[in-house]
């Protein structure tokens, strides 16, 4: 693959595809659509396997100067190869998800989801500061679209919402680059990320950043639109949000906010914790009553996202680690469930949790993967929820086992409000003869739901395939934010053996 | 004085002129059937103009050796840069007419002479370093442009916006008028390099008062907070083509007239004036942006949305530095380009009798009907925003940055946090013209040479845009190193 810009191509499959989507009718854009997503999923299988386990730390490099005061440059290591591998995994499914349920202006809905995957992928690639932002900004107008034109009743209002709220979020850390940029004198996002800013800039450039991924996170408590953009989505615009587009956030901390200003992440690592613990509590608290079964899993999107972000600033590999396989498992558990949702709401329209009950009986595939799906987000050992959560808790408990004790409640609270929908969607008597009515998966959707099932069972089970590629690169990260690292209250170390000599001659005496 | 050098550079002036007295002739012989062959005539003259500036700019003229007339016009790169962007906008005022005035059957020959005059005022303003000739410069384009805003004499809004533009701007020529004789009084000279030598060791209370004044009737003309109120009034009641042509080209003019007149004249004492560019650009940033909110008329909205831009260009000016200079013209062609795309848009939004459409919540289920039309706009709003990856968001990039480079990150925090008030009403047309339900109204045909524009400045403002900013910056930097004088 040398010399061969696979990250490029990666982001002109879609982009081509999207324009030609425009132009397509209907039935030819879904086709399309399709086959770009399969292309570009092929592409990324490609680069997974050319990337070397243990070689440089930035592969794929790509550079060419084409613009002025930033260039075209690119480049992978594991941490971004994994939510790449996540987003062209994801968008073949969105695709999939749309196939019938959308009906009006299907060429441009597809060229919207097009674009929007070249732009994530923009984004998880860009080594140059303000390529990033152009891309982490750009998806606000694809989105904005989706929300807006294809959404439900309230679609206007949570698409001004989703905009306005993300952009405000943005505009400052704009400023912190700028900033950053004249006083490093480099765009170059590998030189920043090992260059010292002064500990007293560093903590307003910290809260610049954090401004804008504490809502594309989304943290307490800016996390308001996310339940409202999420609810009013057609539902694969729900599978993208929450399955892709929350990483940013994250992706953003472990870029950005660690390693370019590990003092200052140290100092507001407290207040990281604070609304993480908030978030887990309130949110899962929130999701336990909604009737709605999307804005259910929207809270529960922003409470796993809480778990993130407590192992992000824990300091330490296991934390790390954890928050991104957190992120990963979220990706393919909360994409999973959005789509279980859009599965019944496309037989009956509602989402309405009561509206629907003992599915089991007359929908047993669709109980058995929508089961599967709801236990991965409880953390059942065995899933891809559990390794994360486990890891990330384990992470934090190093450096305060308050934060974890209350974090960890999120796993309880998870378990009732998750197994509670459960019970509602799918045991008990079949109260609507409407909903007893409706036909079990069809072959479309079985493929999706496989598709989806293989890689949560797979990083519960075998979770080294997702640790290997980035392991290096989280190693560095430990290394980078080391010197910032607090002390933690509930660290363990083995007792030296005192020889007990003493007692057996004082006893005798 | 060398006479042919002297001609040699104000070349294209003269052909302006010429061409201008020339048609005028025509005009009057062969009266308004002839106004089509006037028009592509004039956008032909303004055409070899430009041809004629472009070696001023690649060759990065400064110094002496661009002095005329003892000191009363300087033709350097940046007088050449600010032409360029005068004389294309002026092109596409001119080139969108007759379709609209044919409608309205008040195509009239004298449209094409009046712009070439204005244009050719505007020329001597962004070249003047005399307070002289700027006066004579901004008089010459005013005058051209009060009868240009009361074109459709037979409508009374143009009337109207005629007769507002006229009092309004003969009131700020007046304080302009005062400030500079209030300059000339304490400096003793009206040469922009004199006064920076009066000023150089300090500025007394008058000079001070002068400056303001001066620079209150400069913001008049950039229709900048606090002297933007008939900004929305004559955008609305002007002609289209003409709003197009307000809109773009005199911005264009008195923006450059500002820079020269704040960073040459009146350049040694940057602190004296800067503190009122920044109050007058984040007052524009803000009341532009929350004016624009109730608007519910697309080109009262494209004015507030012009005051809007103005705070974001004046953001440049407040860093007084040559990468502020250079950003501002570089914010100036993105502005230029968008502007003639929004307006072109306008013009294409007619109804089945030709009739113009210009209410918002008229452009219902635009995007379903004429799909281009709407993405077109689409991509203004969100580049008037500043949404990346569309080119506007690099106009307002470019400002931040020499905002952030000179210390100034307080302002440039507030002004971009203000620019997302901005994006909400951005986001009102794109959400009308895909979001809301069709109102079932029939769409007129456009003109191709409205198309053939709006097509040519969309895909300008698009992310292709971006391969142009290194050519865009080093012309730029070119045209700001030229007004600071620098090797």
């Amino acid at each position: 693959m040398n010399g061969f810009p696979i990250l490029s191509a990666m982001m002109l499959v879609p982009l081509l595809g999207a324009v030609v989507c425009l132009f397509a009718s209907a039935s030819s854009a879904r086709k399309i659509a399709l086959a770009a997503t399969l292309v570009d999923f092929a592409l990324g299988l490609v680069l997974w396997s050319q990337y070397r386990i243990g070689g440089d730390q930035w592969q794929f490099r790509e550079s060419v100067a084409l613009f002025q005061g930033f260039s075209w440059k690119l480049g992978i290591d594991g941490i971004a190869l994994l939510l790449i591998e996540l987003s062209v995994f994801l968008m073949p499914i969105c695709i999939g998800a749309s196939w019938k349920s959308v009906e009006k202006r299907v060429g441009e809905y597809m060229a919207a989801f097009l674009l929007m995957e070249m732009l994530i992928i923009g984004v998880f690639t860009a080594q140059d500061l303000f390529l990033f932002y152009i891309f982490f900004e750009a998806g606000l107008i694809p989105m904005y679209l989706i929300i807006g034109v294809w959404g439900g009743a309230n679609r206007i209002y949570a698409s001004y919402k989703f905009f306005l709220y993300t952009l405000l979020g943005s505009v400052l850390m704009l400023i912190a680059m700028l900033w950053m940029a004249n006083d490093a004198g480099t765009t170059d996002i590998p030189t920043l990320m090992a260059y010292d800013f002064d500990p007293a800039a560093q903590k307003w450039l910290w809260l610049a950043f954090f401004a804008s991924f504490a809502v594309k996170m989304p943290m307490w408590p800016v996390h308001t639109w996310l339940p409202d953009a999420h609810v009013q989505a057609p539902t694969a615009g729900s599978v993208l949000l929450a399955g892709v587009l929350l990483k940013m956030g994250g992706y953003g901390f472990i870029r950005f906010s660690l390693p370019m200003f590990p003092e200052a992440s140290a100092q507001f690592a407290w207040l990281i914790f604070v609304l993480s613990m908030v978030a887990v509590i309130y949110t899962s608290l929130v999701a336990l009553v909604q009737s709605d079964m999307k804005k259910l899993i929207a809270y529960s999107s922003v409470a796993h996202m809480a778990i993130v972000t407590v192992g992000l600033f824990a300091f330490n590999r296991q934390g790390l680690e954890g928050s991104m396989i957190v992120m990963l498992s979220h990706g393919f558990v909360s994409g999973a469930l959005f789509l279980c949702v859009g599965i019944i709401y496309d037989r009956l329209h509602t989402r309405e949790i009561s509206r629907y009950g003992g599915l089991s009986i007359n929908m047993p595939r669709y109980a058995l993967f929508f089961m599967l799906f709801t236990m991965a987000s409880v953390g059942l050992p065995g899933t891809s929820g559990f390794v994360g959560e486990l890891l990330s808790l384990m992470g934090v408990y190093q450096v305060s086992s308050w934060v974890a004790a209350i974090s960890g409640t999120g796993v309880i609270l998870g378990a009732a409000y998750m197994l509670y929908l459960y019970r509602r969607v799918a045991f008990g008597d079949q109260k609507n003869a409407d909903a007893a009515a409706m036909p079990d998966l069809d072959a479309r959707e079985i493929a999706m739901v496989v598709a989806l099932a293989i890689p949560v069972l797979w990083m519960g089970v075998y979770p080294e395939s997702f640790l290997a590629p980035m392991r290096s690169d989280i190693a560095a990260l430990e290394a980078r934010v080391a010197r910032a690292k607090p002390a933690g209250d509930a660290r363990f170390l083995a007792g030296k053996p005192t020889i007990q000599t003493h007692a057996e001659h004082e006893g005798a005496e | 004085m060398d006479w042919g050098h002297v001609l040699r550079l104000i070349a294209p002036e003269q052909v302006l002129s010429l061409a201008g007295l020339a048609l005028l002739l025509v005009a009057a012989w062969g009266g308004d059937k002839a106004s089509r062959l006037i028009t592509w005539a004039a956008v032909a003259m303004l055409a070899v103009s430009a041809v004629l500036v472009v070696p001023a700019l690649c060759s990065g003229a400064e110094g002496a050796d661009t002095l005329l007339f003892y000191g009363q016009l300087r033709v350097d790169a940046f007088a050449a840069y600010a032409k360029l962007l005068i004389y294309a906008a002026a092109g596409a005022s001119l080139l969108v007419a007759p379709a609209f005035f044919d409608q309205a059957k008040a195509m009239r020959a004298e449209y094409p002479v009046l712009v070439l005059f204005a244009t050719l005022g505007m020329g001597i303003m962004v070249s003047a370093t005399d307070l002289i000739s700027l006066y004579i410069g901004l008089e010459m384009n005013s005058l051209a442009a009060y009868v240009l805003a009361a074109f459709l004499r037979t409508d009374e809004r143009s009337a109207e916006a005629g007769l507002k533009y006229f009092v309004l701007g003969a009131l700020a020529s007046g304080i302009l008028l005062f400030g500079m004789s209030l300059v000339y009084g304490f400096a003793g000279t009206t040469s922009f390099d004199g006064i920076h030598a009066a000023t150089t060791s300090g500025m007394n209370a008058g000079m001070i008062v002068a400056v303001t004044f001066v620079l209150a009737g400069l913001a008049f003309k950039i229709s900048a907070v606090p002297f933007h109120m008939w900004t929305p009034d004559v955008y609305e009641g002007a002609p289209t083509p003409v709003t197009l042509f307000f809109a773009s080209a005199p911005k264009v003019a008195a923006m450059a007239l500002t820079m020269r007149v704040a960073l040459d004249a009146f350049g040694a004492q940057v602190h004296v004036w800067q503190q009122i560019v920044i109050f007058a650009a984040l007052a524009s940033i803000i009341v532009g942006a929350l004016g624009a909110i109730g608007q519910s008329n697309i080109k009262r909205l494209l004015a507030y949305s012009s005051i809007n831009n103005v705070g974001f260009i004046l953001i440049g000016l407040a860093a007084a530095t040559p990468a502020g200079a250079a950003a501002m013209l570089t914010y100036l062609a993105i502005y230029v380009a968008m502007t003639v795309a929004g307006f072109v848009a306008v013009l294409m939004l007619k109804d089945e009798n030709g009739d113009p459409v210009e209410a918002i919540a008229d452009l219902a289920g635009l995007s379903r009907e004429r799909r281009v039309l709407a993405l077109c706009i689409a991509a203004v709003m969100f580049s008037l925003a500043g949404i990346p990856p569309l080119f506007g968001f690099w106009g307002k990039f470019v400002v931040f940055q020499a905002a952030v480079q000179a210390g100034l990150i307080p302002l440039a925090a507030i002004g971009i946090a203000a620019s997302v008030i901005g994006a909400f009403y951005y986001l009102k047309v794109v959400k009308v013209m895909y979001f809301d339900e069709p109102v079932g109204k029939a769409w007129g045909k456009s003109d191709w040479v409205h198309q053939a524009l709006l097509l040519i400045a969309t895909l300008a403002i698009s992310p292709l845009g971006y391969l142009a900013t290194k050519c865009l910056a080093s012309y730029a930097d070119k045209a700001a190193a030229a007004l600071f004088h620098l090797v």
